[in-house]
Order: structure tokens, then sequence, then C-alpha cells
């Protein structure tokens, strides 16, 4: 990652509202998310007396159901599903990388075998695994964690195998190769540098669909379990009051399509602007 | 062409038992024991141990992966811990809904997508681009069961226009009636489809509309849209089954959200249903069931997109 890469990436960053409607969406959710345990009220504290009031002053999003201040449910709410978003894409990337730069860099019977369990991983319908798998282990947090990240490592790994092999046939490999310098040397020096922003795309891609994976599941009812709360948990529950509370489904809702989005785009401008070869698409 | 499609069915089946080999252990490693299910309270521990051995169950894993293959070929998917019905009457049964639902859904995501994804790609980086841009990323971003959830607020509970679950009103036998019910959760899987399309259509249509003939065609005079509705059009239309190859995958997994909140009858509940009564010989139907053809949609999305680019052939 040189200077100008970075250059190029902050220009067509700024240059688009919508990337910088991202940026700014992202860091507040994040601060949100962050720093839930400033909000005003305790997410699990219940008052009967105060049930499914609509959103006021005291309380922003309302309550809920059990008299629970919505707005701070949803910070927490928040924090689960970023939290649960940014560990399976480390975890998912770290995987990814390995698999790609091991498959890429050496090839023949590796490259061979690691392909074909890529596509079987392909071939199964990964949200029905996902469901699945949480009814098997406990849907514990950690759990839901390493298995999206489990379900999702593939198209990081495709990627960076493309771009090794690439890679590996460039000038300064093959001298670094012919002055004796091992292969790990290589990977680690030469290599996996220069992967760095195909992991960045591939990665900010992740979040976006492990986000949306976690809060599916929680919808079903099979992610985080009550009394914690995540967006897709939240608007399960939500499902039963929609006619006298429809804002309890609106607000979740909303915040898991603002961050996807954000992802996505975010993701998107990544690609353009880190590698200028791609025109404008 | 031949040697090509050849080629790959000779991939899909290795695939294939890979796949299974998958399913089959997902089974095995399921918490509980599968002979409790057949268990009474007034069976003796001879007669479970009986029991195990008739079904098999004390043989080693692949003595039994083999006999569980040997009744998969020969289309006997096992029998649901819940009813006892045999799993692949159940998915028969289920199917129609689903795939119904499916073809509606995929059909409407086409016909709307090709003039957006024309006039979008036709009129890159200006407005009517940047506006079908920010409904394609809502389409990829917005969790689908959410768009439900608003659709049942604001057309059934607020408009009662429409009805909010299941596919026919009881008493009533009609086709228009199954549309009726069709028309909510068929709009929101749709939409979803919907961006993933566009995409594609603006992409190739960029593409196309760098081609010579297209220069050509500007040469006689033709106008913009006479070149994009004419002649564009059916470069991208091949493409698009591609697109129809892969949303094979999606049949059943993409529904099981929007079935289950729609409480639509397809393969999707089906699923959830055994999800949560922990019913795994149905489970691994439905999974078998659709990997088979996620894998048959790749298969023919590569061999159909070979068809629309003879290019590709070189390449694999």
């Amino acid at each position: 990652m040189n200077r100008s890469k970075w250059r190029n990436l902050k220009r067509e960053l700024w240059s688009s509202k919508l990337g910088v409607a991202a940026v700014i969406l992202l860091s507040l959710f994040t601060l949100g998310a962050v720093f839930a345990f400033l909000a005003p009220s305790d997410p699990n504290v219940m008052n009967v007396a105060e049930r499914l009031h609509s959103p006021s002053a005291t309380h922003w999003f309302g309550t809920d159901d059990y008299g629970r201040d919505y707005f701070a449910r949803a910070l927490y709410g928040g924090r689960v599903s970023l939290m649960v978003g940014f560990a399976s894409m480390v975890l998912a990337t770290g995987i990814g990388v390995c698999i790609g730069v091991l498959s890429g860099y050496f090839g023949g019977r590796l490259d061979n075998l690691l392909m074909r369990l890529l596509e079987i991983f392909l071939s199964i319908p990964s949200f029905l695994v996902l469901l699945l798998l949480s009814v098997y282990l406990k849907p514990s947090v950690g759990n839901i964690i390493m298995i999206i990240a489990f379900l999702m490592w593939m198209n990081i790994a495709r990627v960076v195998r493309a771009e090794t092999m690439t890679l590996k046939e460039r000038e300064y490999v093959l001298y670094a190769k012919a002055s004796g310098q091992g292969s790990w040397g290589i990977i680690r020096k030469h290599i996996v540098p220069n992967l760095v922003p195909v992991i960045i795309v591939g990665a900010t891609n992740n979040v976006a669909s492990a986000i949306m994976m976690e809060s599916s599941l929680s919808f079903l009812g099979f992610g985080v379990q009550p009394p914690n709360a995540t967006w897709g948990s939240m608007l399960n529950n939500a499902q039963g009051f929609i006619a006298q509370a429809p804002y309890l489904a609106i607000f979740p809702g909303l915040l898991i399509l603002l961050t996807v989005l954000s992802f996505n785009v975010l993701g998107d401008m990544l690609r353009v602007g880190m590698e200028p070869r791609l025109t404008k698409r | 062409m031949r040697q090509l499609i050849v080629k790959r069915l000779a991939q899909t089946i290795p695939m294939l038992f890979f796949v299974s080999i998958v399913c089959f252990a997902m089974i095995k490693l399921a918490p509980g024991d599968p002979v409790l299910s057949f268990v009474t309270p007034n069976m003796h521990a001879e007669d479970i141990e009986r029991m195990r051995h008739s079904l098999g169950l004390d043989q080693p894993a692949y003595v039994q992966y083999v006999q569980w293959l040997k009744q998969l070929l020969s289309g006997n998917l096992g029998y649901s811990l819940v009813n006892h019905q045999p799993v692949l009457d159940q998915i028969i049964d289920r199917l129609p809904a689903t795939a119904g639902l499916m073809a509606c859904a995929i059909g409407l995501a086409v016909i709307l997508a090709i003039p957006l994804g024309l006039v979008a790609g036709a009129n890159r980086n200006r407005w009517p681009d940047k506006l079908i841009n920010l409904i394609t990323y809502i389409g990829i971003s917005v969790p689908l069961f959410w768009l439900a959830i608003l659709l049942i607020y604001l057309f059934a509970i607020k408009l009662h226009w429409l009805p909010s679950m299941g596919m026919r009103t009881i008493g009533v036998n009609t086709a228009a009636d199954v549309l009726k019910h069709g028309i909510l959760p068929c709009s929101v899987l749709a939409f979803g489809f919907l961006a993933v399309y566009v995409r594609y259509i603006r992409s190739s249509t960029i593409g196309q509309l760098r081609e010579e003939y297209v220069l050509i065609q500007k040469a006689f005079g033709s106008s913009r849209y006479t070149i994009l509705f004419r002649h564009v059009l059916k470069h991208v239309l091949l493409p698009i089954i591609t697109l129809l190859g892969m949303s094979l995958g999606d049949l059943v997994t993409g529904a099981i959200v929007t079935e289950t909140v729609f409480t639509w009858p397809g393969i999707g509940s089906l699923g959830m249903t055994a999800v949560r009564g922990m019913d795994y010989p149905v489970l691994m139907g439905i999974t078998l069931f659709s990997s088979l053809l996620l894998i048959l949609g790749n298969l023919l999305a590569d061999i159909a997109y070979s068809f629309a680019d003879p290019r590709i052939k070189t390449m694999r």
C-alpha cells in the first residue's frame, strides 16, 4: 500500500456524498456501540407502567413491551451486532487469507485440494447450515461468530489466491527467490503487504454479510439469546406488536439497513479507490 | 461446447459425493440418539439394542454411510423424527408452493431489472444511474424480513388490502386467492433479486455499448433508445440465463426467512419447523436438496455463459 493509493482512496471517498455519509454513519454507530453504557436508561430495566410508549423526549425510540427503554436497547443491540460482524470478519478474513496465499503461492496439489474444499463450501447452502449449526451448538455470541466466519471465508480466499498468483510472478518476487530467500520470507515480506488492498475490500464486504447473517439468525430466534438483544432479535419481538407499536419494528430494521448499506457502499468505494485499473463502474 | 459440458458434469459428481459426506457427518454429529425416537416407555434395554441393530446404528460410521447413500440413491431420504412421514414426500409436497413463489419473484425481478439495468448502463454516472444505483444498494442491504414486516404493516394492517399470512383463506380454494396471498412475499423476494440483476445487467450494458455494432448503428442514425432496446437488449438477455441459474441455488435458502414471516407453506417453512423440532432427517433432506439445486444451478449458469460468450471456453 503506497502513498498514491491512499491518496486515490481518500479522493474517491470524499468525492462521493454516499461515501461520506457511510463513513459518518458507521463512526456514529461504532461510537454508540462503544459508549452504550452512557445511555440515560438501563436496557434491561423493566417498567410495566411505561409499556409500549411511543417515541418521546424521555424515550427517544419509545419503550418496548416490558417498558424497557428502546433507545438503550438499540445501542446495546448494536454493540452485539457490530461485534459479531467485526469478529466474524476478522476470523473469516484470517482463514481466507491463509488458504488463499497457500493455494496461490504453492499451487499444484495443495492448490487443487484447497480449491476443491472451497467448492464444497460454496455448494452447501450456507444459511441452512448456519441454522443447523446454531441448533447443534449452544447459541452463544462466540459460537455464532465462529459459525458465521466458518461459512464466509471463501470469497476472500478466492480473491487472495488470484492476486497471489499474479504477485508471485512479479520481478521483485522472482528476484527475492533467486537471491535465496525462503518461501515464508517472501510471503511475509513481498506477498502479504501487497495483498492489503484486496483484503481490505473483501473484509469490508464481509462485515456487511456477517451482520446480515447474524440479524437473520437472531430474527428467527436462533441467534443471541434474551435478555441480550441484537437488532435482529428486537425485530423478532417487534413482529408481535406491529399493529400497536410499529416503531418497535422500524428502528432496529433501519439500523441494520443503514449499517449494512454503509459497509457495502464503503466496500465498493474502496475497490474503486484501491484499484484504479478497474475503471469506475 | 460438448466437451465443456461433459467436463463440468464430471466435476459435479464428486462434488455431490462430498456434499453427501458432509450431510451424513452432520446427521451423525447431531446431539441426541436417533434410536430414542423409536423407543416407547415399555421397551426393555434388549429391545432397544435390537432396534439399534435393526436400524444398523451399531455398525461403524463408514458402513452406515454406504447404507445411507444406497438408500439415498434409491430415492429414500429417510423418515421425519416428528411425524414419521417420508422426507422426500414432504419435500415434494411443499415444493410447488416454494417453486411457484420463487418463479413469480424471479420473473418479476427480471422484468423490472431489464429496463432499469439498460437505462442505468446507458446513463452511466448521470442522475438516472445514480438513482437506480441507490435503489440497488438498498436492495442488497435491506434485511428482507424487515421489508416483509413493513409491507405487512402497511398493506395488511393499515390498508387491509392484502392478507398477511398463509397461502389460502380457509375454505376458499381459488387461484385468485392464492395469488392475493402471494403478492407480498413475492414482492419482497423480487426486491432482493432485483438489486443483483440490475447490477449485472447494468455492467453488461456498459460493456455492450463499447462494441462496434453500437457505433455502426449510431452512424446509421439510430436513436439512443432504439440502439438500447433493440440491439443491446438482445445481447444482454442471454447472460441473464446465468443469473437464473445462480438464483436456483437460492430457491430454498432464500425463501426460509421470507416464508417464515408470511407463514407461506413452502420448503423454507418446512425447514424452519424441522429446525425448531430438531428433526434432523428432514433438515438433511432439505440441505441435500438445496445443495443439489445450487450445484445444478451453477452448472447451468456456466454452460449458459459459455453459450452467451464463446470466448469463455478457452479459459477453462
